[in-house]
This record gives structure tokens, sequence and C-alpha cells, in this order.
């Protein structure tokens, strides 16, 4: 029933924030929404940590433990997200436009009702319809600032992942077609993975390449990342850790599910595909950040190279790999949250996305400097944060593989990217503070006074418990969620 | 029998020549430049879907045929149209639509090229699921519609041609869908009729705002977010 009550709890929060009840109705009804949601979520994981499936609509709502992982990641950086888009939304937006703030905490549920079905719902067809779902649902949210760039970034994130969802239809339709011909069963992941062995393979290879390229589109794979980094920069912050932080990942998660169609030497055709792609995509993003001018694209082109390193451990093959691949899902969702939560501290007392413009962060606004320290090391990778055990993992997995060349190749690409994401974070955060701005007109179109600006309460109170699990789970992870990732990556097969 | 022969010979030829003519519209989108003639091309295309959709319908006697050419015609045929006609001001449509990346000839002669290399990776695929009579016209001349409307996506600078675009591919995907997936769940059809309306809603609303932002919908020539 959880399943259930998560989807109607969303749906309800989307519609009582349009209604026109005083300022602080729609944030809370937001907040209290993903709290409820996040709570659900965790019962629903702890439900499949044991390895067990929660059916609440048998063939049409289910999870198992990958999908419960997806959906307890959702629902917690859905959450911190609510948080931060409290404090951020009221420094931003004029307090007078009262229909905008609605406006943008409806849009903001149904964001997050669009993701948390993706997980939920078993059919693929309707899955496919839940994915396509969120890019027209966070649309409005990318040119929610309204600038020609935002615009313009909106149309491309539009426009590009809508051509990716018609080449993944077809893919989705050819598996359709496989299953009809082979069994009775409905068409769902648990129905095609048991169908599978009997299918042919041309079918089934081309539906993949379909799919892969037409998800992979929206999960921001080179070459076809091209608009991820204009939307990923463009959109107010809550919303960029939302869509860096998990809707890559959501997507990614229904590629992924296509794994363990494949039996035997097949396997090895899909695993190829997956760390060519993988490659590519963390190999171009370690370079092209290097050279980025906006902190925000910066860390947009690391979700780029961190899904690269996904990708190419769920391809390596094996329990080891597969683990480090659950591994990097979970800690590059919180860490990216919380280098996009950090990212907007830095916005809201800086004003300028621009990194040449800032120096000395760390003395302009203290809390803003740590955190977005806290958030560079993270998501480079540096010891004792999570994504350093995750990479760790996949690595020595690989080694254990005798996969050389793939990890060689893929360290070169982590160390370059750890080295471009660092150099740029301390130019910023260390320094002497009196360069700042460039103007003292800033973005939000008022200028801002370094010396009084605090960061409201919500953003900070988000940004410590987004940044509990990027530490803790550098050096502990909990049993319940060990198990979890377990069962998970033994749903991927390859065992 | 023999009425029953000729029947679906009949039958196969009327699917054969709604192909072909699909195929054909897919090219039209691509290299007219007159902007309403491009929405009443789609209008056309999405017409060929809902007969082959009743053909093919009739053939496999599937209830679930019938709606999806209902739900084509109401969607796509009427409400579409209508919307993009609100959404965009008319002054956009009357206009041409004069630089494209690539020009004109070169572009269709890929076109060609993209229809050939549809119909190479069809062979492996019609092999795999038996191959009936409608398979054979459905199935490649879906997927070259599909690339064409991607490749018209890439060269067109203009918002609504951009858009018309994806809703070609989205109809490319169902007129192959149609033949090798009859038996989809209905929901599924429901849901991805109301789909592409949500497209449309979204991306003319979209242009809309760029159209008051720029005073244009030369959405091609939005070049501020780049790499350096």
């Amino acid at each position: 029933m959880e399943l259930i009550y998560i989807l109607i709890i969303s749906t309800l929060a989307a519609v009582l924030s349009l209604i026109p009840v005083g300022k602080r109705f729609a944030p809370t009804v937001t907040l209290l929404g993903t709290l409820a949601v996040f709570l659900l979520s965790l019962r629903t994981a702890l439900a499949t940590a044991t390895g067990g499936e929660l059916i609440a609509v048998r063939d049409w709502l289910s999870c198992d433990s990958f999908s419960a992982l997806i959906l307890l990641l959702v629902a917690f950086v859905g959450l911190t997200a609510a948080i931060f888009s409290w404090g951020y939304i009221a420094t931003t937006v004029e307090a007078t436009d009262d229909r905008k703030i609605r406006r943008y905490y409806s849009r903001f549920n149904l964001f997050l009702l669009s993701m948390l079905a993706v997980p939920i719902f078993s059919q693929l067809a309707l899955v496919w319809i839940a994915v396509e779902l969120t890019t027209l649902l966070s649309v409005f949210l990318v040119s929610f600032e309204s600038t020609p760039e935002a615009l313009e970034a909106a149309w491309k994130y539009a426009v590009l992942t809508c051509m990716g969802a018609s080449l993944a239809l077809v893919g989705i339709l050819l598996l359709c077609c496989g299953l009809s011909l082979t069994s009775q069963a409905a068409f769902t992941w648990a129905g095609l993975i048991a169908a599978s062995p009997k299918m042919s393979p041309a079918l089934l290879y081309t539906a993949f390449i379909f799919i892969l390229i037409g998800f992979g589109t929206k999960a921001g794979l080179v070459p076809m990342h091209t608009w991820l980094p204009d939307a990923h920069s463009q959109a107010p912050s809550p919303i960029c850790a939302i869509l860096s932080g998990i809707e890559t990942t959501a997507v990614l998660y229904c590629i992924m599910r296509l794994l363990p169609m494949f039996h035997g030497s097949a396997a090895s055709f899909a695993g190829r595909w997956f760390v060519i792609f993988g490659l590519i995509s963390a190999g171009m993003a370690a370079f092209l950040l290097i050279q980025a001018k906006d902190y925000k694209r910066l860390f947009a082109f690391s979700t780029v190279e961190h899904m690269g390193i996904i990708l190419v451990a769920a391809g390596l093959g094996g329990y080891a790999a597969h683990f480090g691949a659950m591994l990097q899902i979970v800690s590059h969702a919180v860490t990216k949250s919380l280098c996009f939560f950090s990212a907007g501290a830095t916005l809201m007392a800086t004003g300028t996305r621009n990194i040449a413009a800032i120096r000395g962060l760390i003395r302009i606004s203290p809390l803003a400097g740590i955190f977005l320290m806290v958030g560079g090391l993270g998501i480079a990778g540096a010891p004792p944060f999570a994504v350093f055990l995750s990479e760790f993992s996949i690595l020595k997995a690989g080694i254990m593989n005798g996969q050389y060349l793939v990890i060689g190749l893929l360290t070169l690409f982590i160390v370059v990217a750890f080295f471009g994401i660092m150099y740029q974070i301390n130019r910023m955060v260390f320094g002497s503070p009196d360069i700042l701005l460039i103007d003292e007109q800033t973005l939000f179109g008022r200028s801002i006074i370094p010396e009084r600006n605090i960061l409201p309460l919500t953003c900070i109170i988000a940004l410590i418990v987004t940044m509990i699990p990027v530490i803790l789970f550098g050096i502990y992870l909990p049993e319940q969620l060990y198990q979890l990732l377990h069962h998970a990556a033994v749903s991927l097969g390859g065992m | 029998m023999g009425g029953q022969d000729l029947l679906l010979s009949f039958l196969t030829k009327l699917n054969a020549l709604t192909g072909g003519v699909f195929l054909l519209s897919a090219f039209g989108l691509l290299a007219i430049r007159q902007m309403l003639t491009c929405l009443r091309i789609y209008v056309f295309q999405s017409l060929l879907l809902a007969i082959s959709a009743v053909i093919l319908g009739y053939y496999h006697a599937s209830i679930h045929l019938f709606a999806v050419a209902a739900l084509t015609i109401l969607t796509k045929v009427i409400i579409i149209p209508w919307v993009l006609r609100q959404a965009v001001g008319y002054e956009s449509y009357a206009k041409r639509e004069i630089s494209q990346a690539i020009n004109i000839p070169t572009s269709l002669l890929l076109a060609v090229a993209i229809t050939i290399f549809a119909y190479y990776i069809a062979g492996p695929l019609l092999d795999a699921t038996g191959a009936g009579v409608f398979q054979k016209v459905n199935l490649p001349v879906g997927l070259a519609s599909l690339l064409i409307g991607a490749y018209t996506v890439t060269v067109r600078g203009e918002a609504v041609p951009q858009l018309l675009g994806i809703l070609a591919m989205e109809n490319g995907a169902f007129f192959a869908g149609i033949s090798i997936a009859p038996n989809l769940p209905l929901i599924a059809e429901l849901a991805a009729a109301f789909y592409v309306l949500i497209i449309v809603l979204v991306v003319g609303l979209l242009a809309m705002r760029i159209h008051k932002m720029i005073a244009k919908t030369a959405v091609g020539e939005m070049i501020a977010l780049r790499e350096e």
C-alpha cells in the first residue's frame, strides 16, 4: 500500500500548492508531502532490503530492491530540495509574486511525482511515459528564471530529450513484440527477464541499442549530452540538485534494468556497449569540465562523468562491479545534491555564477565556502567521502576481473576530473575576498551587500542533512542499506 | 475463400500505398520551407497513420488498433493543429524559413541514405518477428520516418518545424509499432496520446515565451550556451 500512498501524497501536494492561502502554505505543504513520501519510501526500502518484492497492484505497481533503492534516493533528494527551496525561493523570487511561488511548488511536486513513478511502475510502457513526463514537467522549472539563457536551455532540454523518447519508444515496442511472440506474461520487467532466453537475439539487440541511445540522451551520455550542462546550470539550484542528483540516475536505472535480459555470451555484448558509452562519457566530461567558466556547469559536467562511471561499472559484469555501481548511484545522488545546494548558497551569497568573479568565498560567506569545499572534495572523490569508497570499489572490482585497459582509462579520467574540479573550487573558496562582483547588480535584479548576507536557516538545514550521508557512507554503511545494495546488485545478474 | 484472398491482397496493397505516402510526407517535412505547409503535411501524415491502423485493425480484428486510429485522429488531426495555431502567432506560420544548416538537395540525399539504412536494420528484425505482409511495409517505413524526423529536428532552425520533427518521429515509432506490437495495453495507448498532447502544449508554450523574449522563433540562433 505504501506505493499507492506515495503517488497519492505527491499528487495531493501538487494540487494543494496551488491554493492561494498565505505565503507559507505552498512550501509547508510541499515540505510535509516530501517528508511523508520519504518516510514511506524508507519503509518500502526496509521491506525490500531482505530481497523480497513489495507488490501494491500485481503487474502494475511494485518495487524490488533495485527500484526501492532508486525510490529512496528520489524521496531523499526530494525532501532536502524541498527544505532548500524554502529559503532559496524566498530569497530569489520577489515576495510580492505569490503566483510565481505557488506555481514553482506545484511544478516541483508534479516533477517529483513523475520521478517517483519511474521505479514504482512495473509495466515498461508506463515506465517510458513516466520517464518522458519527468522531462515535460521539469521544462518550465528549467526556464523558471525566464532569462534568454534559461529559455534556450529549456528548449534544448525539451527537444533533445523528446527525440530520445521516440527512439526509446521503438525499443520498448520491439521488446513488447518479442514478449508477445514468446510468452503470455504481462509486459513487466520480471516478465521480460523470464521470456528473454526465448526471444530472438536480433530483436533483443536492436531493442537494447534503441533504448540505450534513447534513454541515454536523457541520462546525459556523450555524445547526446549537449543539453545537460545547459539545463542543469540554468535551473534554480534546488531543481538542479534533483535533475543532476537523481533524475539522470532514475533514467540510468531503466537502462540498467535491461542487463539481466542478456544471458551467456549475449551478456558480454550488452556489457561492452555499456563500457564503451561509459568510458566515452566519463572521458569527454572529465576534459570538458576543466574549461567550465560557470560553477554550476562544472558540476553538471561532473554528472556526465559519474553517469559514465556507473555505466562502466554496470558493464564490467560480476557481482563486485555491480555492487560498486549501486554504491556509486547512492554516493553520487547524495553528493551531487550537496554540490548543487552549496552552489545555490554560493549564488545567493555572491549573485554570480562566474567562477572567475569569485575569490575568497570562505571570507564572504563562511558557510557557503565550507559547504562548497566539502561538496567539491566529495564529488571529486577525495577520501573519506562516499564517492571515494564507491569509486575505489569499482576500480578494485575491475582489476579483479582483469579489465586493465578499461580500469586504466577510467582511473585516468577520474584523476583528470579530480584536478579539474579541485582547481576551480580552490580558486573560488580561498584567496583574498576583494575581487568579488563585476557589478553591484546581480542575477536576481537586486544588489547584494556581502557584509549583510546570511544564508536562510532552511538552506543551512538542507545542506547539513545532505552532508550527513556524504560523510557517513564514506566510513560506515548501515546494515540495512548494505543488504539493499547487495540484493539490488544481485538483481542485475552476473553472479 | 477467393474473396478472402482478394480482400487480403487489396488491404496489403492499400497499406503499401499508405506506407509509401507516409514516407514521402517525412521527406516533405524535411524539405518544405513554408511553415503552414509543414503543419498540413504533419496532419496528413497522422491521417495516414490512422488509415494504416484501421487496415491492420480490420485484418487482426483488433479493437485496440481502432482505438489507436480514433485517438490519432482526435489528437493529431484535430487538437494539435488547433493548439499550435493558438500558441505561435499566425505571422510565424506565414513565414518561410530561409536558411537551414544543410541545404535542401543535400538533405534529401541524406534522407534517402537514412531510408536505405532503415531498411538495412529492419531486415534482421523482420526475420525475428515472423515477417507478416504488413510488417514488411510498416516496420522499415516507420523506422525511416523516425530517423528522418530526428534529422529534421537537427537541421531546421525554427521552433515549429523542430516540434513537427519530434512529432513525426513519434508518428514513425507508432507506424512501426502498430504492426509489431498490436496488443500493447490500452492504457499505454491512451497515455501515449495524452503524452503527445503534453509535448505540444509544453513545447508550444515554450516557443511562445521565446517569441515574447526575442521577438522571433528562430531557436537555431540561440547559441549563448556552448563550450568555447
